[in-house]
């Protein structure tokens, strides 16, 4: 009998931040192959970074992406003063889970309503959707909105933020000045909990998968620049460990390296992984809207990421909130770096997911050896994975469709191909 | 921002990424401008975020914005657009890496209302998008051209 085989190429993937490409063979109704493609080095930023004095480390990496530069200022700073021995507390660690929070709401809400739900709604993008929907887009650019005055006062301005430095901030703010971001923060909490309720009746593939998530873990609070990285399958580490555990390898399709766990495989990062992994240590609110909206606290179906999303959006507006409450203005905006010589780990929750940084530095604080491990990296085989698993369920579909189901599959993950390289071409290809 | 006599009526922004070679024309550009800012004129650096320039330019009657496009055009072409009048492909400002970017943004704006009375945007064809900090020449060109450009429109219309 003649071989069947049809094959899925999507050149372009859509609504996700930046450019990928996804192959997909089918061969005699069955997956043969499947390849998300990443095609730009991603070591620039480490190279870049050597022979940099330790202080311009957070800001050159905020520009590896302009979605989460939040992300790798925090990871940067921490790394940094973990190599040379300080510890940062009281309102200054506060502000930096403010400026967190902040980060957390832009990128999540213009991943839900910008980027995802048009998929649920069966719209092919936010402008068709808002032709329908306009209050609700509005709602969203609105909440948006909230997030960024976080990180537009915190940061020194919206985009690229340049207020964060190692040791604190460059400047600090009284309460009044923060108290300003309360107001709209009430409204952004009270759109947040709609954001849940919204995003909870949407309908759901049918697709849950045994997987290893993987996020920091604090006795606490819910995680965002400190902890310990946990898997709900018996990880529990230091994150000086973080490479004895995990590694690196390139694969031949993709230019971005695919990270596993040694002796474990692929593995799960972000919303869904810190929201399984750290369910009892959200807001009472947060959790109270997660049970309302289905999620008792494990929640395996990466399509309801969506809805996890929406709750720590929520969270991120309640944490937001309570840290302006209880905010005293510090003495001073920074403690004093002296530079030494040494190696410093970091590993702070990006919203895609953690996101780690080692640097070494020498006596002067010139940096000799810089990694970075972005999300969405460490994200990739498990994309793979899922497409393996989940196409099959769908082969009947028209191609038009099956690639459409295949996209949002991607989508789930709200990759951050420009944090991973800069472009990500998708190409779907089914034979 | 409400705009009134005394406030900026005009919003300039420069788009890009300053370690990705050509891309980074609109933020040199718009750094080349900043010192011509006054109560009608404001000048600011955007990564392209598609929201985050609706939120810019909301309440702003004249915005110009200046990005690096890569369209097949000869390097170091200076490609000009009334997005007040006419749509934009979705896939022409896409060096940024953003998907919901300028073009998404000026759509959505649209559909919602919110398209500012003139938005004039300067794309600047760019080739080389690697990391780095060097600008191809012909790119240091066009940049020079648009900010003498720009500088001319904006005093006389003072």
């Amino acid at each position: 009998m003649k071989k069947k085989t049809k094959t899925i190429k999507v050149d372009y993937l859509a609504r996700v931040e930046g450019e990928g490409a996804l192959h997909i063979k089918i061969e005699d109704d069955k997956v043969s192959d499947v390849k998300l493609k990443i095609f730009e080095p991603p070591r620039f930023f480490e190279a870049f970074l050597r022979g940099r004095d330790f202080r311009e480390a957070p800001d050159i990496t905020a520009r590896i992406c302009g979605i989460c530069p939040v992300a790798y200022q925090m990871s940067a700073v921490h790394a940094m003063e973990n190599a040379l021995g300080m510890n940062v507390q009281g309102p200054l660690r506060d502000l930096r889970r403010l400026i967190y929070c902040g980060e957390w709401i832009e990128s999540h809400v213009l991943h839900i309503y910008m980027l995802h739900a048009p998929d649920f709604l069966g719209y092919e993008d936010a402008i068709r959707m808002a032709k329908d929907h306009k209050a609700i887009v509005e709602r969203g650019l609105k909440l948006k909105k909230a997030g960024n005055e976080i990180v537009a006062l915190l940061g020194g301005r919206e985009i690229h933020p340049i207020n964060v430095r190692v040791g604190g901030f460059y400047k600090v703010f009284s309460k009044k000045e923060l108290s300003v971001l309360s107001e709209n923060l009430k409204w952004a909490r009270d759109a947040a909990l709609e954001t849940v309720r919204w995003t909870a009746k949407f309908p759901f593939q049918d697709f849950e998968q045994d997987y290893e998530f993987v996020a920091l873990s604090h006795p606490d609070e819910y995680p965002f620049n400190e902890g310990r990285l946990i898997s709900n399958k018996g990880l529990n580490i230091n994150i000086a460990d973080y490479e004895k555990n995990f590694k690196e390898e390139h694969v031949e399709h993709s230019n971005a390296l695919h990270s596993t766990l040694k002796g474990g495989g692929s593995y799960f990062v972000g919303p869904m992984a810190r929201f399984n992994l750290n369910f009892d240590r959200l807001s009472p609110l947060a959790r109270q809207a997660a049970e309302e909206a289905g999620l008792k606290g494990v929640c395996n179906n990466p399509f309801k990421s969506i809805i996890v999303r929406s709750v720590e959006t929520l969270y991120a507006c309640d944490e937001a909130l309570r840290i302006i409450e209880s905010y005293q203005e510090p003495d001073r905006p920074f403690e004093e770096a002296v530079p030494c010589r040494g190696e410093g780990f970091s590993c702070t929750e990006a919203p895609r997911g953690i996101l780690y940084h080692r640097y070494k530095i020498d006596e002067s604080g010139k940096i000799l050896d810089a990694k970075i491990v972005p999300p969405t990296s460490q994200n990739q085989k498990t994309i793979e994975n899922d497409l393996w698993h989940f196409v099959p369920k769908y082969l009947d579909l028209p191609q038009d469709k099956l690639t459409w189901q295949c996209e949002q599959a991607i989508r789930n993950y709200d990759p951050c191909i420009s944090c991973a390289t800069h472009f990500l071409k998708l190409d779907i290809e089914r034979i | 921002m409400n705009v009134s006599n005394n406030t900026p009526q005009i919003l300039i922004i420069g788009i890009g990424n300053l370690y990705r070679c050509d891309d980074a024309v609109g933020i040199l550009i718009a750094r080349k401008l900043k010192d011509i800012e006054s109560d009608r004129i404001k000048v600011l650096e955007q990564s392209g975020e598609g929201t985050s320039l609706m939120e810019a330019w909301k309440g702003y009657d004249h915005v110009w914005i200046i990005d690096a496009v890569s369209s097949g055009a000869l390097l170091g072409s200076i490609h000009r657009l009334d997005a007040s009048k006419e749509s934009i492909p979705s896939k022409y400002f896409s060096c940024s890496s953003h998907n919901f970017g300028v073009a998404e943004a000026i759509e959505l704006a649209r559909t919602l209302g919110q398209l500012p009375e003139q938005l004039q945007l300067y794309g600047v064809e760019g080739k080389n998008f690697q990391p780095g900090e060097i600008l191809s020449p012909e790119v240091e060109q066009a940049m020079e051209l648009i900010t003498g450009e720009m500088m001319q429109q904006l005093s006389s219309s003072l």
